[in-house]
């Protein structure tokens, strides 16, 4: 299983090739907020993060989060695999 | 500081396709001749953008049964099915539908939109989990949030993603509900329901086909995707409008479920609104009689389906689907989407002009249709019109390089 700072990583690094270079991404940065991503941005990503670590998020999960913290715990806890 | 300030992004949104000329938001028809013209603002439109797919709106016998009811038993019934608000036209209505589509019980919503409010609401409750294709009608979405199931999403029309999210669900509790619709409304494309009847077994789940816009115009007769599929047997559950190729209003749930009539007294959107007019529901009922007697109203849908998007696609537009009674030319941003329809609209077309965030993608769509009511001569007034406005645009094979 991988840790939360693992599962951290994996999601700046797919977060930085969303936006402009040198945008700064760390694990209290907004998704929508910060980022200025648009919601099927945003549900693409999330789709892709679902396939990578092998878990569904279900909505009303994917609602509550704000951070990309917020999300790599959320993946953690619903049993995250190693990403593949 | 106004409690309206939180809509202030989307204030701007809308200024800005003002700016642009367009304001499909406020299409207001003030005379209609036909199922096909009309007239908006005092200038005549031939109607490519409604869900009027048979065409029945304006037909005779639909509006006579309608004005005969209308006298009957008047203007509304004022109270919801449960309490006072059953009228024999709604019973009748319900048996007729349930025969139509050869199932046990049938029940009739006052719109579609609360039809699927109630399904998603009700049959998933706690613990039960809802898999809903991405691309679902916002009534699904709404549905979902109404209950207290689990809702994941699965990428639209992709039997694979949806077989792996039923396999993560392994060894959990609950039953598990799979949502798709028959025939998408934005793009107009089928749901795979082969393939989805396939994993749906397999994993012992239940499936609820949403065929708005597939009924009456799917299926040898008209029963929609899982007709035109052969896998009627495998839903376990349907949904419907009358708001689509019935030209009225008013949905509808189906099901071979032992018990389902339990969910007239469980349902919220069936228990707390009035029910649907009796003129309404005798509407119905004569455009349903119509659709059973005329079968070739279909075959004129799909060949009047066929010539548009040939046209359309001949003349090189990216468009979205299969040639069916949806054609939506894809275009790549909103300014041209806006002042496309705009033009359209002032050559005496109308059509439905589609945003993101309402469409699957960021590209915004010219949402047409096409009825059985549709003259040859109407379908290429609109496809040359469409021609010579997305050449002055240049919006014809721009999207071919990018996609690839
Ligand atoms: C797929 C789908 N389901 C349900 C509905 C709701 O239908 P109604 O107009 O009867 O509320 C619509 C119509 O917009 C739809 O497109």
């Amino acid at each position: 299983m991988p840790t939360e700072a693992e599962i951290t990583e994996t999601i700046v690094i797919r977060l930085r090739a969303l936006v402009p270079p040198g945008v700064e991404i760390g694990p209290q940065t907004s998704i929508m907020g910060d980022l200025g991503l648009d919601s099927l941005t945003v549900m693409n990503f999330v789709m892709w993060l679902e396939d990578v670590f092998d878990v569904s998020l279900p909505m009303d999960r994917i609602v509550e989060m704000e951070t990309v913290a917020d999300l790599a715990r959320a993946l953690q806890s619903l049993g995250a695999k190693e990403a593949s | 500081m106004s409690i309206l300030d939180k809509f202030e992004a989307l204030r701007h949104a809308h200024e800005a396709l003002q700016e642009l000329g367009a304001d499909p938001f406020a299409v207001c028809f003030d005379s209609v001749a036909s199922a096909t013209e009309g007239t908006v603002a005092g200038r005549p439109v031939l109607i490519f953008g409604s869900n009027n797919y048979l065409g029945l709106t304006c037909d005779p016998e639909v509006v006579a049964r309608g004005v005969s009811a209308l006298r009957a038993f008047g203007s509304g019934t004022t109270g919801s099915r449960i309490a006072n608000g059953t009228y024999l036209g709604h019973r009748t209505l319900e048996t007729r539908l349930a025969a139509f589509f050869g199932r046990r019980n049938a029940m009739v919503f006052t719109t579609g939109y609360q039809a699927n409010l109630a399904m998603m609401s009700t049959l998933a409750g706690r613990g039960d989990h809802l898999l809903v294709d991405a691309d679902s009608h916002a009534s699904i979405y709404d549905g979902c949030r109404l209950g207290a199931a689990e809702v994941i999403r699965f990428r639209h029309n992709d039997p694979t993603d949806l077989a792996r999210r039923l396999r993560r669900l392994e060894g959990e509790a609950g039953d598990r509900l799979i949502v798709v619709e028959g025939i998408y409304s934005m793009l107009g494309d089928r749901a795979r329901l082969a393939e989805i009847v396939e994993i749906k077994r397999a994993a012992g789940a239940c499936l609820l086909v949403d065929e708005a816009h597939a009924f009456g115009v799917l299926g040898e007769n008209g029963r929609g995707a899982a007709e035109e599929a052969c896998v009627e047997a495998d839903v376990d559950v349907i949904v419907g409008t009358f708001s689509k190729s019935l030209g009225g209003i008013g949905g509808f749930a189906l099901s071979d479920l032992p018990g389902f009539d339990v969910l007239r007294l469980a349902c919220r959107p069936y228990m707390f609104t009035a029910s649907l007019p009796p003129s309404v529901a005798a509407a119905a009922l004569a455009a349903l009689e119509r659709i059973e007697r005329t079968p070739s109203l279909r075959r004129t849908l799909h060949a009047n389906a066929r010539r548009f998007y040939d046209g359309l696609a001949a003349a090189g537009f990216a468009l979205g689907g299969e040639a069916g009674p949806i054609v939506s030319i894809r275009l790549s941003d909103t300014p041209t989407a806006a002042r496309f329809w705009a033009a359209l609209l002032e050559a005496g077309v109308y059509v439905n002009l589609a945003l993101p965030p309402a469409t699957p993608t960021l590209e915004p769509l010219l949402r047409c249709s096409v009825t059985a009511a549709h003259t040859t001569a109407q379908i290429d007034y609109a496809v040359e019109t469409a021609v010579a406005v997305g050449s002055h645009l240049g919006a014809i094979g721009e999207r071919r390089s990018i996609d690839g």
